[in-house]
């Protein structure tokens, strides 16, 4: 029974993994460019909500309803006046504007809210638990998990169902002839990134209620998002998820065996899909 | 006139590609630019699609400069083009590639899903595949719907006939007088010199980023056709 409920909590982990990797993977297919401050964006965030919470004593759901039109506008923002003028053939120049602005935002976050960890309060929503026939799930795990589904579900549907979609998957494929269609490459990349940012508000309120965050911890989160869009296949929302979920359950289970395990299984489990199926579990058909 | 280019002259680097080239196209006329590989002609549709930038005045639309106008606002403007090699998008469904046609979202009645399935009947059977899992045949009329699901007033058509088996080239041209009907002109860059001959009304010949002849096909010779393309007299 410990098996079952270690990976039970395991799946219930990677719901947050998915969640920090679909935003990363969004912008990732839309624009082949790994946004270096993808996780310091989320810790961002999730200072964003705690403000919001501390200052105006609201409830953190409704901080994040709040934070998220925010951030929307700071995606579109650093994508049109910052990242859309280093996007050229050469991969590097965009690659190192995004590592600069992983260490400014680290930098700002320390000067705004100092090192101290902090933790945005959820209320009886952190101790609150279902049982499930012997094993018992917490209620803010489960509520992450089904918004990973949510968002898989939603983004989705973007990508296939609407003109938008169409015009993300048409710039992904080849740029150059979406001009030839009235598509702006670098309108749609400004779009994609400023979505991405909603699916990044609502990771920063899931990771600032589940544990204690400061301003230095957003790397190890894109290196987790990193490896779940890997894990899944570049292109695959699902097997985005599917990543999260196997990071997740690698880490409880080393964690099981050793608690020190926890992060080095989640990383070793990357290793050894990608040694087994180099190009991810559901890559896109071309490429 | 609908589209012209004066003294139109169009680099890659340090490389002069087109030097002064002019050529006019009217409303509801089909021209054909012929010429051997490296004349010139794909980059002349290049320049009227904004895909090469250049100075304004160096290509008109309607009257207006548009020579620095983008690729991407020159659709809108209502110049669409069926790049060589058909360019279709890997992960787009047939039809998805035919709907993001018409993204620009530029009015207009004629070319819809629908007509594009009657002007190329075999695309609606195969709507939902992956586009790459056509005929290079198809795949080219699915190109052609794409350019028109714009409704554009000057279709650029860059070597349709490309790779393609001679009754499957016969096949897309014989929908070129449906196209004009519907009210496109059209620009056609060709090098198999008989068909676009047989389409157009009036022709230019490229030859080392100029012109080396130009007129309607019924007044240009053999001999006249084979010295603007190959700077030879037979």
């Amino acid at each position: 029974m410990t098996l079952i409920d270690t990976i039970v909590q395991g799946i219930l982990l990677g719901g947050l993994y998915a969640l920090f990797a679909a935003g990363l993977s969004l912008t990732f297919g839309v624009m082949r460019l790994v946004n270096l401050a993808h996780g310091d964006l989320i810790v961002m965030g999730a200072y964003l909500i705690l403000l919001f919470v501390t200052v105006l004593g609201i409830d953190p759901f409704l901080a994040a309803v709040i934070a998220a039109p925010l951030m929307f506008g700071l995606g579109y923002g650093v994508q049109h006046f910052v990242l859309n003028r280093t996007l050229g053939k050469d991969i590097l120049p965009p690659l190192l504007v995004t590592f600069g602005l992983s260490i400014a935002l680290q930098n700002l976050m320390l000067q705004s809210f100092s090192a101290d960890s902090r933790k945005i309060p959820g209320g009886a929503l952190e101790t609150a638990s279902l049982n499930l026939g012997g094993v018992t799930v917490g209620i803010l795990p489960l509520l992450t998990f089904a918004s990973s589904i949510l968002v898989i579900v939603a983004l989705n549907q973007l990508f296939y169902r609407t003109s938008l979609g169409r015009a993300f998957r048409a710039t992904s494929d080849d740029p150059v002839t979406a001009r030839l269609m009235g598509i702006r490459p670098q309108t749609i990349f400004s779009q994609a990134t400023a979505i991405s940012m909603l699916v990044v508000t609502l990771a920063a309120l899931y990771l600032g209620m589940r544990a204690n965050f400061d301003p230095s911890i957003g790397p190890a989160r894109l290196i987790y998002a990193f490896e779940a869009v890997i894990i899944g296949g570049l292109g695959s929302l699902w097997g985005t998820l599917a990543g999260g979920i196997i990071i997740g359950v690698a880490q409880t289970l080393g964690a099981s065996i050793n608690p020190e395990w926890q992060i080095l299984s989640g990383h070793i489990a990357f290793l050894i899909v990608l040694i087994v199926r180099p190009r991810g579990l559901f890559p896109r058909a071309y490429d | 006139m609908l589209l012209e280019t004066r003294d139109l002259t169009a680099f890659y680097g340090d490389f002069q590609a087109l030097f002064g080239v002019n050529i006019r196209l009217g409303e509801g006329e089909t021209i054909a630019i012929i010429g051997a590989n490296g004349a010139g002609k794909t980059t002349l549709l290049r320049s009227i699609s904004g895909v090469i930038d250049n100075h304004a005045g160096m290509v008109r639309f309607e009257g207006n400069p548009v020579g620095d106008v983008a690729a991407d606002a020159m659709v809108t403007r209502g110049i669409a083009m069926v790049p060589e090699g058909r360019k279709l998008f890997p992960s787009l469904s047939v039809e998805e590639n035919l709907m993001i046609g018409a993204y620009c979202g530029r009015p207009g009645k004629h070319w819809n899903l629908e007509a594009i399935y009657e002007l190329f009947p075999i695309l609606r059977e195969k709507r939902t595949n992956p586009s790459t899992s056509l005929s290079g045949g198809q795949q080219q009329m699915v190109a052609i719907g794409r350019a028109l699901m714009s409704n554009p007033r000057v279709l650029l058509c860059d070597e349709i006939s490309l790779g393609l088996a001679p009754v499957v080239i016969k096949d897309i041209y014989a929908n070129i007088p449906k196209i004009k009907a519907a009210g496109a002109s059209v620009i056609i860059v060709e090098q198999d010199v008989g068909q676009a001959l047989k389409v157009a009304d009036r022709v230019y010949c490229m030859m080392e980023g100029r012109i080396s002849l130009s007129g309607k096909p019924s007044e240009i010779t053999r001999e006249q056709v084979h010295a603007a393309y190959f700077g030879a007299t037979a």
